[in-house]
């Protein structure tokens, strides 16, 4: 119990935790961008045209792997502010608020793909299909949080105001995820959908590593952006003097 | 940190219940604004859509129950400012008193004042809806068991934004998302109603839900309040 | 009654004040004393435990009552109904709040709504409902402000009642008034060090 409370001590020791972040995130940018380079290309020029929806299936690999992220983001932002709350851990504080635009981010590319694609398919750019709707209604739930640490002057209660209410909106997320998909099967027929549930092998491949690199993307965008934060706003500190006097390391 | 403060828990309810009906009952006016925007609210449909019967009747249940929704925030704003503002908060926070319960008092006595009396409009609101006459008790039993739920789900979002700035604004942003699930439920029932079929699902979902806000919500009201306060 | 070890809070990531250490007991009266902004509303927040302290330990073994900058009266209700909310939700039926308001000097005004009172009418107000309060630990955040010679002979007086059964008392004031009572004790809040932990 007394290590487990040390190593949790020290992970939420900010200066620790700059360093340590600071050796991983050039090794999570590399991963990404090997694994984004590789994806797409088994997925734009590999992966064949699907029969059905021709070549505008290939949003698909954008699509599917961001809105997979913007749930998962989401989910680790409350785990995050779970943290900050119970335990107080600054660092756990930081994590949770970088962690909100990166999340709104990809839930944003999400829509605006899902619209995209919309428009060969379904010939309009928005239809009200359960997944668009439900990850409009996730869309909101980020601006909330990030509308909320916004709206306070002093930081740590900001991220803690914020962090309660990411927890509300994902105790919420399940009753909104099925009250939303109950509501579209009562207005409308299943459709042609964006989903990526029954595909090819071929097509799963290129999914499957998208995947994975968004997950990069997301570890890589969330250290570089906490690592800033916690410069900002230790700037006083020795710490932070000495570690922007090393070029930021 | 341990303060060991010895007060029966629940012993504020009474007290707090019975001032905040006699605070609102000295200002009878502000309880009558929201029921007035209410009303003015679905009025504007007609006039804006078209007065067809028909085209009313397919959407009565939605455009009233979105009217309740932001009548509900526009009451839910105040809900916790006073309070806030004048350091009565504060004295609550100090007294050892369960936060959460006096979350739970307050919530009752606005319900009664805010709630109910949109349950008990809600058969004018649907006549001039032209909501066909089945439906118009589900449409009550959704608004009986779901604004309870707008209202401790709303006094969540007001406690976390009675300190910030532009509150106000940001609470419409904050508790129109988690209002989804209610608003799909109730008009879901109250059109199921309407076209004959069942309704029992929906209405004993919205239960559900409201057995969730009353035993989740009052916790999650306190922790922001005690966050208000520092 | 109340322990406090190398107490602070940090706002933006710096103490608002060097670290307090103070020990209250029964028949203790400490006096908070500093400039405006050096922070002794916010370490009366933290005694009463409205805020969290950043770094330090702080024990209190008993219930207490606060009277901040914001009194927590209610401007619709009257002198009389505002004392009497703060003895039901003390939970206090011996107690009676027309005792409390003659105590202040508030019997003239106990049909007046707090919102009509003066400033100093309403500090009266509030420090009438320590008189309703079983808590034994006072923490009073510039009492003596906008109280009028009478008031501050008044507060003084209740000061040394409860101070004299046995209670305790902490409280802040950034005037040359200090309580006319002897025995006080004097804590200046001093600005933070420079530099930094890490």
């Amino acid at each position: 119990m007394s290590r487990l409370k040390r190593l949790f001590h020290q992970f939420g020791s900010p200066p620790w935790f700059y360093r340590f972040s600071g050796k991983l995130v050039p090794w999570l940018w590399v991963a990404f961008a090997l694994l984004a380079a590789w994806g797409l290309y088994r997925g734009l020029v590999v992966a064949p045209a699907d029969y059905q929806q021709g070549e505008s299936v290939r949003i698909m690999y954008i699509h599917v792997p961001s809105a997979w992220m913007s749930w998962m983001v989401y989910a680790v932002m409350a785990g995050f502010g779970i943290c900050a709350l119970v335990w107080r851990v600054r660092v756990a504080e930081i994590l949770m608020i970088s962690s909100a635009p990166v999340g709104a981010a990809f839930t944003l590319v999400t829509l605006v793909s899902g619209s995209l694609w919309g428009r060969p398919t379904w010939g309009t750019y928005w239809v009200w299909d359960a997944r668009l709707t439900s990850e409009l209604v996730l869309l909101f739930l980020y601006l909330g949080v990030i509308g909320l640490y916004n709206a306070f002057d002093e930081p740590r209660k900001a991220a803690r105001a914020a962090s309660l209410l990411a927890i509300v909106g994902l105790v919420n997320l399940p009753i909104i995820h099925y009250s939303v998909n109950w509501w579209n099967t009562l207005h409308q027929p299943a459709s042609i959908g964006l989903d990526g549930s029954s595909i090819h092998p071929s097509m799963l491949w290129p999914l499957l590593i998208m995947a994975a690199a968004t997950k990069f993307y997301y570890g890589a965008c969330l250290l570089t952006r906490a690592r800033n934060r916690l410069l900002e706003q230790d700037r006083g500190k020795r710490w932070a003097r000495e570690a922007l006097a090393e070029g930021g390391r | 940190m341990n303060a060991t403060v010895t007060t029966p828990p629940g012993k504020a309810i009474g007290p707090i219940f019975r001032r905040d009906l006699k605070l609102a009952f000295r200002r009878r006016s502000e309880i009558l604004q929201p029921l007035i925007f209410l009303c003015v609210v679905v009025s504007l449909f007609p006039l804006g859509v078209s007065p067809a019967p028909e085209r009313l009747a397919t959407m009565a249940q939605g455009v009233i129950w979105i009217a309740a929704l932001l009548a509900t925030v526009l009451s839910l704003d105040t809900f916790f400012r006073d309070d806030w503002e004048d350091g009565s908060i504060e004295q609550w926070a100090v007294s050892g008193h369960s936060l959460a319960l006096i979350a739970v008092a307050r919530a009752a006595a606005h319900w009664l004042v805010a709630g109910l009396p949109i349950v008990l409009l809600s058969p004018l609101l649907a006549t001039w809806m032209q909501l066909p006459g089945e439906g118009v008790p589900v449409l009550a039993a959704t608004l009986a068991l779901g604004t309870p739920v707008l209202a401790l789900v709303g006094a969540i979002g007001s406690a976390l934004t009675v300190g910030a700035r532009r509150g106000g604004q940001l609470l419409s942003l904050l508790v129109f998302p988690l209002y989804v699930p209610v608003l799909i439920m109730a008009t879901g029932a109250t059109g199921a109603a309407v076209d004959g079929l069942p309704y029992n699902g929906q209405l004993g979902l919205m239960a559900a839900m409201l057995v969730a806000a009353v035993t989740l919500a009052p916790f999650a009201i306190a922790a922001a309040l005690r966050l208000s306060l520092e | 009654m109340l322990q406090a070890s190398r107490l602070t809070l940090e706002r933006h990531f710096h103490p608002v004040f060097a670290p307090v250490d103070l020990v209250v007991g029964r028949g203790d009266l400490w006096v908070l004393t500093g400039a405006n902004g050096s922070g002794k509303t916010t370490l009366l927040r933290l005694l009463a435990g409205l805020v969290t302290p950043s770094e330090g330990q702080l024990a209190r073994s008993v219930a207490a009552a606060w009277v901040g900058h914001r009194l927590a009266l209610k401007d619709d209700l009257d002198v009389l109904e505002n004392l009497q909310l703060a003895r039901d939700f003390a939970g206090r039926t011996d107690a009676d709040p027309l005792d409390a308001a003659r105590k202040a000097g508030l019997e003239m005004a106990l049909d007046q709504p707090a919102g009509t009172l003066s400033a100093g009418q309403r500090k009266r107000c509030a420090l009438a409902r320590l008189l309703l309060s079983p808590a034994p630990l006072w923490l009073l955040d510039e009492p003596y402000a906008n109280l009028d010679r009478d008031g501050v002979t008044l507060l003084d007086g209740l000061l040394a009642d409860h101070v004299g059964a046995g209670g305790a008392c902490v409280m802040s004031t950034h005037g040359d008034l200090k309580p006319a009572i002897d025995g006080y004790r004097e804590l200046a809040i001093l600005p933070a060090p420079p530099g930094d932990h890490w």
